[in-house]
């Protein structure tokens, strides 16, 4: 395959640039310093990423503590006690911490070189919101050594549970939650400004790429729930602490309250996880088809018609705690509208691919596993937004597995696309396709052996966050395990993928790939420090 | 040579594990229903609907992925827009939804119709047993996992069920309505049983309903599945399918059990009666936290053995069982157990595992402590 690739673009190029490039104006910092007190969002979006992959590591470590014990029945390496903890953590360091922070830290490289900006608009407050994050996580892990142990109660944390009945590290839970949350929404309120003020001249918001738009609508996503969940975990540590029976019906409290508050975050949380990835799918598909993106205006509609439907569909996370029937209609209804916009887009990347020129370089590998994979998860997700199915799909691995086909080979993967779509531009160099395909190809197959057979354990009944289970799901949790190993082994090929292209490998152009378009490209690579210091000459490309 | 021979002997014990797998059950169940039938033809309608939309979306994308090639000498057209197509592809998917909820809603709709119910059981889920009560029947009992721990830790050879038997399942009737009503004693449960498609949260302060008309007699089993703490998976559910007039003599059996154990309240126990009683109370239900041996689980679940605290104040230790402890796990235990079984249970916990306090608490003692 790989004799198939196109040659890539000289390096003749590399000089080019447009827009001013600063000179190094000031004396910085050294060593650690640099990195504690670095205003600079190529730095800062460097740590971020490299945040984001420590904590993969360590939640996926969680997962295979998880899986090791469900390789086969019977209690054999944990107990029940630190699994639940072992499945909670995995589920929060994942989302809050390696999934989240990954776009965060997309967002920061990608969305200044993407619009012309010099630099993130508030980049005193994009250092805060990263350094929160450290601190945040290495909290919430130390409640693992507490007395009674950690969050053991799911990352969805419902009440009583989580309250009443909880370990009491708990509260240290709700202060980390707490400041990952500020950290969300300091970051998007930076995101927001910097897109909407600091455009290259001539640059209107439908001539921007997607990447941006999709970013943009996540971060309003964040501004809107972030305060609700802080909100949901206050009333948790006032019921804790305080004596205060929000969530406690023994005080006339409400435990389904809680589920409300919960997934009125929750819902627009799974797209704020996935919305960003939509972006970097609809870069690297053109890039590599040699095409324009196929229908740039409906791509945008249909990103903002899913956000604003995610306010509207909280509850079909609760189709079994009893709503009335005209609520579980409603939000039947609702769900089911999402596959419209949804399936837009994927029409949308495949009529870009039809007539394209394409190759197989390892990010659009990843891109397009991305848009099949994905697919696969939203089509469970229509079979789960029947609302009498839900009722035997739900808190089964049924969910389990449309949850983890969304967010590994569609969060993840999407992620790992652009790493490798952007790695030349960061460093200077190429991904070595080889040990990119190989990593593609690993990872391809251990997620759908992982994944793949909860489907069926699921519907042959095996409910979720269950350390045993009944001998008829044996052989699917068997091969769940061993793909859970073999992906999470693949991963260290990215690792070395990623430490390989930072010390070398073959010299990449400003324009790295031939089809790439926006203004990144524009730039030396690696990119300098600072970049478009003066704004440059944007001439909109025909969307 | 070699090579290909492994390969054939690896995909052989695949397609073998797999076959015996697809043997087990990789679908959901029809069940037992008329709902669970129609429940499971939704799934099977929404299943088939998406794999054609799946082989043609992806079939498009193969082919072009195929065809239009680089390597090939493909050159790239420059087209980017197509109105009528995009109204097309919004509006389908728009039809084949409405086509779907049709059905959907009709289903919901039979499934809230829980009225005109020939049988109610209170289902109240606790940390981690079902509780089970007959309204109006004076029948109700308590229904535990009863695979030995020793399968579990993989001492013994696990069983045909395993994790999937209780001590006593829940009996109902054959086609008669039988209508749930839900509730829980500390956290969210959730009670279900994939034949029946029964599944509903049970949840403190609130009383769920759900109904049932089972077609067939038979042994169902399922699960809790909403996670409960650490022995969410200890947690099954059995039921046992009777015709209606095996299911009355059962019933009436159980009342005239339960009517000679009220009697019990009046007489004197003798302390070894008491003890052999409230070892079996102490296994069932309060062993899970408390541990076997009564060393509990510190910070969460106090040990009870050695406990001073308890052991130097009898009326507080009645209380706590009696009432539970509020803002902790311990729950109220007067209206889950009787009074033989309450009085034998705190007797058990003040004379076991070297607490030697000689206290007896008399079944009448609780009666009258329950009374006030």
């Amino acid at each position: 395959m790989a004799s198939n690739l196109p040659p890539k673009p000289t390096l003749e190029h590399s000089t080019t640039t447009s827009g001013g490039l600063a000179h190094e104006h000031h004396e910085r910092p050294r060593g650690m310093l640099r990195w504690l007190l670095t205003t600079n969002h190529k730095e800062i979006g460097t740590l971020y990423l490299i945040f984001s992959l420590t904590m993969f590591f360590i939640g996926g470590i969680f997962a295979l503590v998880v899986r090791a014990e469900l390789f086969q029945p019977g209690l054999q390496l944990v107990q029940p006690e630190f699994f639940n903890q072992m499945t909670t953590m995995h589920g929060l360091i994942m989302v809050f911490g390696a999934v989240m922070p990954a776009f965060v830290g997309l967002a920061n490289w990608m969305v200044p070189l993407q619009v012309g900006a010099p630099d993130m608009a508030l980049p005193r407050l994009n250092n805060f919101s990263f350094w929160l994050l450290p601190v945040a996580f290495t909290l919430l892990l130390s409640t693992l050594l507490m007395p009674g142990g950690g969050p053991n109660f799911g990352w969805t944390f419902y009440a009583p549970l989580s309250t009443t009945y909880a370990p009491p590290s708990t509260t240290f839970f709700i202060l980390s939650l707490h400041m990952a949350g500020i950290s969300s929404i300091l970051g998007a309120i930076n995101i927001i400004a910097t897109i909407l003020n600091l455009r290259a001249p001539g640059m209107r918001l439908m001539d921007m790429p997607l990447f941006v738009w999709t970013w943009l609508i996540t971060a309003f996503l964040l501004i809107a729930v972030m305060p609700i969940l802080a909100g949901v975990i206050t009333m948790m540590l006032m019921d804790i602490n305080f004596g205060t029976s929000f969530f406690n019906a023994a005080g006339g409290g409400d435990p389904v309250l809680f589920q409300h508050l919960f997934w009125f975050f929750g819902h627009p949380e799974v797209y704020i996880m996935i919305l960003p990835a939509f972006g970097i799918v609809s870069a690297i598909i053109p890039t590599f088809a040699r095409k324009p993106l196929f229908g740039y205006a409906s791509m945008v509609y249909a990103t903002a018609s899913i956000a604003i439907l995610s306010f509207l569909v909280w509850a079909h996370h609760m189709f079994v705690v009893g709503l009335p029937l005209v609520a579980e209609l409603f939000f039947m209804f609702t769900t089911m509208l999402i596959a419209v916009p949804t399936g837009v887009k994927v029409f949308n990347w495949i009529a870009t691919l039809f007539q394209g020129s394409i190759t197989f370089e390892t990010a659009m590998l990843f891109a397009l596993a991305f848009v099949v994979l994905f697919s696969i998860g939203g089509f469970s997700g229509l079979m789960l937004a029947i609302a009498p199915a839900d009722f035997q799909y739900h808190d089964t691995y049924f969910v389990v597995a449309h949850f983890h086909y969304v967010l590994v080979p569609g969060a993840i993967f999407a992620i790992m696309a652009g790493v490798y779509y952007w790695l030349p531009k960061w460093t200077g160099h190429y991904p070595d396709e080889r040990l990119g395909r190989w990593h593609f190809w690993m990872s391809v197959i251990g997620v759908n052996l992982t994944f793949f057979p909860m489907h069926f354990s699921g519907l042959a009944g095996m409910p979720r966050r269950i350390p045993d289970y009944a001998l008829q799901f044996a052989d699917f949790n068997m091969v769940s395990s061993v793909g859970a190993l073999m992906f999470g082994v693949s991963q260290l090929l990215f690792v070395w993928g990623v430490i390989k292209c930072v010390r070398g490998g073959e010299k990449a152009p400003a324009k790295a790939w031939e089809g790439a378009e926006d203004l990144e490209w524009s730039v030396p690579s690696p990119a300098p420090l600072h970049t478009f210091d003066t704004p440059p000459d944007f001439k909109p490309v025909t969307h | 040579m070699r090579k290909t021979l492994a390969w054939i002997m690896g995909a052989g014990s695949f397609l073998g594990l797999a076959s015996s797998t697809l043997a087990n059950g990789w679908n959901m169940p029809a069940g037992v229903t008329d709902v669970s039938r129609e429940i499971y033809s939704l799934h099977m309608t929404i299943f088939w609907i998406c794999v054609v939309i799946g082989i043609v979306v992806f079939g498009v994308m193969f082919y072009s992925l195929f065809r239009y090639r680089r390597s090939r000498g493909a050159k790239s057209a420059n087209f980017h827009e197509n109105t009528s197509v995009e109204v097309v592809w919004t509006a389908v998917p728009l039809l084949i939804l409405v086509g779907m909820a049709l059905p959907a809603t009709a289903t919901l709709k039979r499934m809230y119709d829980a009225s005109e119910a020939d049988l109610d059981v209170m289902v109240t889920g606790q940390q981690w047993r079902w509780h089970y009560e007959y309204l109006g029947e004076n029948v109700s009992f308590t229904s535990s996992l009863s695979t030995p721990r020793s399968q579990i830790n993989g001492e013994e050879e696990k069983g045909e069920n395993y994790l999937l038997d209780v001590d006593q399942p829940l009996v109902l009737p054959v086609g008669r309505k039988v209508r749930f009503l839900m509730t829980s004693d500390d956290v969210i449960h959730s009670w279900w049983v994939p034949d029946l498609a029964v599944k509903q949260d049970s949840i403190p302060g609130f009383v769920n309903e759900n109904w049932v008309r089972i077609e067939e007699p038979g042994i169902y089993r399922g699960q809790c599945a909403e996670l409960c703490g650490k022995d969410h998976a200890f947690m099954p559910v059995v039921v046992r399918a009777l015709e209606g007039d095996e299911f009355d003599s059962w019933l009436a059996e159980r009342r005239k059990e339960a009517e000679a154990e009220a009697s019990g309240v009046d007489r004197e126990w003798s302390m070894d009666e008491l003890m052999e009683r409230g070892e079996q109370v102490y296994g069932a239900i309060c062993a899970t936290c408390h541990q076997p041996d009564g060393s509990g689980a510190e910070p969460t679940f106090p040990a009870l053995a050695g406990n001073e605290a308890l052991l130097n104040d009898r009326d507080r230790h009645i209380d706590v069982v009696l009432n539970g402890v509020s803002g902790t796990p311990m729950a109220a235990f007067r209206s889950n157990l009787n009074p033989v079984e309450l009085a034998a249970v705190i007797t058990y916990e003040r004379n076991a595992w070297g607490n030697e306090s000689g206290d007896v608490v008399q079944p009448s003692e609780i009666q009258a402590l329950l009374e006030q």
